[in-house]
């Protein structure tokens, strides 16, 4: 599949800004005062929105994306579309409250918690829904989006804390989280060298219906140039660097991450330094989510020559 | 409403013909033809006459070579269109109710005024047979010409598919699936009509009807020419002697 940057951006950002929000929520603990109660849910949100908004950038008719509201009964993106929003206006009366009295509300914050990590689900079942992409159908898709989202917003959480606390114990839990998350991608992994078209049962003799006579060969495309179709969803060059792409994804956002987390938790260091740990964990996570649609390989490429298209 | 409806009173579909199918590309160019000027948006050509031509169509023929165990290679022109599936995966994923299948008579079309072009249905698709128009930015795909097969301002013969009407081999037929007596549907029985990736659980209403077996030669080896064993007599005989000792 085509590596669109918006797309990229969009899961990855909003992934991790409704994850900070889920831990707002939640009730992490957070710095007091008034602009505590402004910048830390201005960032929360400004993430989840910048990726929302990047999301309409890869879209035809950008006007009409209101429009994405009115199928939640169906589509997964217009359920997500509809939650995304009813939690960002939630965490908007949240945050007003919070502003104004200097407490925060539990209960609707864990409302808010529960509609983020929905919202998240639901990103990722936009994915996962697809029976023509193999490597995305399988549950592990959301749950991989959820957890890096949730460890995202749990690092951002912890490391703005150290602001206001000099425990080092949060770090303890950050390394697990990581952990945590990143083995749920390796597993994902795993079964994507598992799952292919062809062990879905889709195949060059399937597409066309001629295998009852033998094996199927493309002998010529319907056309000498490059089409929407080839552009946007037969997408080589992911394949060919997928595994030092790996590594770069592995370095970034599990080893480092890790090991600012441990040194934190190791010499009782500031929390502040999982900010710092949170940034290297986006930037893993840009390179992990890149190759995710890079390398995914759709039916269609069947029509075009399969996996030499 | 992007739900698909429970049941349709019409399958309206296509069969397609691989046995009969010569490659010549007409229907595309009829396909376009018609469809540029009428349902929906113009379909688009960017750089036509340049290096890197990309346009939108709704129908686009591959050609296949199949190689059976015990006999040569055949080729296979395979023209491709949408199947305007009865549990079609493009509608329910459409985000705007854009997409949508007629409960009349199943066809599966794009409310262009409400496609918000985000390429979701293409995804969701299996065949191809939805493409981005790269002008309008809108969904394309076959309407299996909704506006000439009810269309009484125009000749009754005229009333089928563009590509059905143009193909100068009859290699597609244009019909009602849900209807046993029909032509399409006896067509499908008698010649064996196939689903196209049914394990995608799309269950296509257009069927493809496999080419007929090749007739093969009573013995493998008239199939090939037989070697030349006897010798040759005369001057072939004596050149034949001469160039041997040559070494």
């Amino acid at each position: 599949m085509h590596p669109a940057i918006s797309v990229i951006f969009f899961t990855v950002t909003s992934g991790a800004g409704f994850g900070l929000i889920a831990m707002i929520g939640a009730g992490m603990p957070l710095p007091n005062g008034l602009a505590a109660a402004f910048f830390i849910p201005a960032l929360a949100g400004l993430l989840a929105v910048a990726g929302l908004i990047s999301s309409t950038f890869h879209l035809g008719h950008p006007e009409r994306a209101w429009r994405a509201f009115s199928q939640w009964r169906s589509s997964w993106l217009s359920r997500e579309g509809v939650l995304s929003v009813i939690t960002l206006i939630l965490f908007g009366l949240y945050t007003l409250a919070w502003m104004i009295s200097g407490e925060r509300i539990l209960w609707l914050g864990l409302l808010i918690a529960i509609g983020s990590a929905l919202t998240v689900y639901m990103t990722a079942m936009i994915y996962a829904q697809m029976k023509t992409v193999p490597h995305w159908h399988t549950g592990l898709t959301p749950l991989c989006y959820l957890l890096f989202s949730l460890t995202c917003g749990y690092l951002l959480a912890a490391g703005l804390n150290g602001f206001a606390s000099g425990a080092s114990s949060p770090a303890g839990l950050a390394v697990v989280a990581i952990a945590i998350a990143w083995a749920c991608k390796y597993a994902w992994w795993k079964q994507a060298e598992t799952t292919s078209l062809e062990a879905a049962g889709s195949t060059m003799e399937s597409a066309t219906g001629l295998g009852s006579i033998g094996k199927v060969r493309l002998l010529e495309r319907p056309h000498t140039g490059e089409n929407y179709l080839t552009h946007e969803m037969i997408h080589v060059v992911g394949r060919k660097h997928a595994a030092k792409l790996r590594i770069i994804a592995l370095a970034l956002g599990a080893a480092l991450p890790l090991l600012i987390a441990l040194g934190v938790w190791a010499f009782a260091a500031s929390t502040l330094w999982l900010v710092l740990a949170f940034i290297v964990l986006m930037a893993g996570l840009f390179v992990e989510r890149w190759l995710f649609f890079a390398e995914a390989e759709h039916a269609v490429s069947l029509y075009y020559g399969g996996r030499e298209a | 409403m992007t739900s698909l409806p429970q049941t349709t009173d019409k399958a309206l579909g296509l069969v397609i013909d691989l046995d009969t199918c010569v490659g010549c590309h007409a229907c595309i160019i009829n396909c376009k033809e018609w469809n540029t000027g009428g349902y929906g948006a113009p379909l688009a050509d960017l750089d036509p006459y340049g290096t890197e031509p990309v346009g939108s169509f709704l129908n686009r023929i591959h050609t296949f070579e199949v190689s059976p165990d015990n006999a040569p290679a055949s080729i296979v022109h395979f023209p491709k269109s949408c199947l305007h599936c009865a549990d079609a995966p493009c509608v329910t994923v459409c985000p705007t109710g854009a997409s949508y299948k007629r409960s009349e008579d199943g066809i599966v079309l794009v409310d262009e005024s409400m496609c918000i072009g985000c390429g979701l249905c293409a995804w969701a698709c299996p065949y191809g047979a939805r493409e981005m128009d790269p002008v309008e930015n809108v969904m394309k795909k076959c309407t299996l010409c909704v506006d000439r097969i009810y269309n009484e301002n125009i000749p009754e013969e005229d009333r089928q598919p563009a590509c059905v009407r143009t193909c100068p081999a009859g290699a597609r037929h244009f019909g009602d699936f849900s209807d046993p007596a029909s032509n399409v549907s006896k067509l499908v029985a008698e010649r064996g009509g196939i689903d196209l990736m049914p394990e995608m659980g799309t269950a296509p209403v257009n069927k493809y009807l496999p080419p007929r077996p090749k007739t093969k030669p009573e013995s493998a080896s008239s199939a090939t020419a037989e070697a030349v064993t006897e010798k040759p007599g005369g001057f072939l005989g004596w050149l034949d002697q001469a160039l041997e000792k040559l070494g």
